[in-house]
């Protein structure tokens, strides 16, 4: 599966259009990091916790994303967007789109 | 005010004042040596194109191309977060925020190049910044920064 979040599969044609895929997921996180993180908000700096956590989340959203591209048989998600959310206290959403083709050459 | 109150009220500000100097030396020291290690990698992908156009020249065949993205999760230090809210009283440029957020979106974009490391070039770079809320005050200062882009590698 091949992903770009051009308008097109560069050195390839598109065959065919199946619209919209998306994936999604909305994650909390868990007290023990939120407890390393306001340690961390005194001195500044990257919180690590927080970072691979939203890394993972969107691997998720990415993957539910293609699952669907599959299904529809594609195999290339073009003009992939992210985008995030913050839907309550302490959790967020993170979202995935993209148009799923079919390309050829 | 008996001796008690006294003491409770010279321990609380003592607190503050740890804080704000661990915030101001610690988070100083921190932030020095991230501006090191990014003005150094980013000497490494000097000849890499970064391009934030929409569309990729037809000039050369391309022979590859794939998503690329990088994170980071960055908070600002206690020191800097009062300096901001003293500054919120009179308005202007809050320089504390600006050197936080410079080092996030240049860490996001080396993480996106470090994850593309064989790429020749990286098409339609998207930077996108939020907030991540914990609640309460403490929302501000704490924000995510993605980078992500298409990675290209030309044919021979």
């Amino acid at each position: 599966m091949i992903l770009t979040n051009l308008e097109s599969v560069p050195g390839r044609f598109i065959t065919r259009h199946f619209g919209l895929v998306q994936g999604s997921t909305i994650r909390a996180k868990h007290v023990g990091r939120d407890i390393m993180a306001s340690l961390k908000n005194i001195v500044g700096g990257e919180l690590v916790g927080y970072t691979e956590l939203l890394t993972e989340a969107r691997r998720e959203a990415t993957e539910r994303m293609l699952a669907q591209a599959e299904e529809l048989g594609a195999n290339a998600v073009i003009n992939v967007r992210f985008s995030t959310s913050s839907v309550a206290q302490g959790a967020a959403e993170l979202y995935v789109y993209g148009t799923a083709v079919q390309v050829e050459g | 005010m008996d001796g008690f109150e006294a003491y409770a009220a010279l321990f609380q500000l003592l607190v503050v004042l740890l804080l704000l100097g661990l915030g101001f030396f610690v988070g100083r020291w921190h932030e020095n040596r991230h501006y090191k290690a990014i003005h150094r990698r980013e000497e490494e992908y000097l000849n890499v194109p970064a391009l934030v156009t929409r569309t990729v020249p037809e000039d050369r065949p391309i022979a590859e191309a794939w998503l690329v993205s990088g994170t980071v999760v960055v908070s600002i230090d206690y020191f800097k977060r009062i300096a901001a809210a003293i500054r919120k009283l009179f308005g202007g440029e809050i320089r504390a925020y600006s050197s936080l957020l410079d080092r996030a979106r240049r860490e996001a974009l080396l993480r996106m190049k470090d994850e593309g490391a064989n790429a020749e070039a990286f098409h339609n770079v998207r930077i996108e910044t939020s907030s991540i809320s914990s609640g309460g005050r403490k929302t501000i200062g704490t924000v995510e920064v993605l980078a992500y882009a298409t990675a290209v590698r030309y044919r021979k």
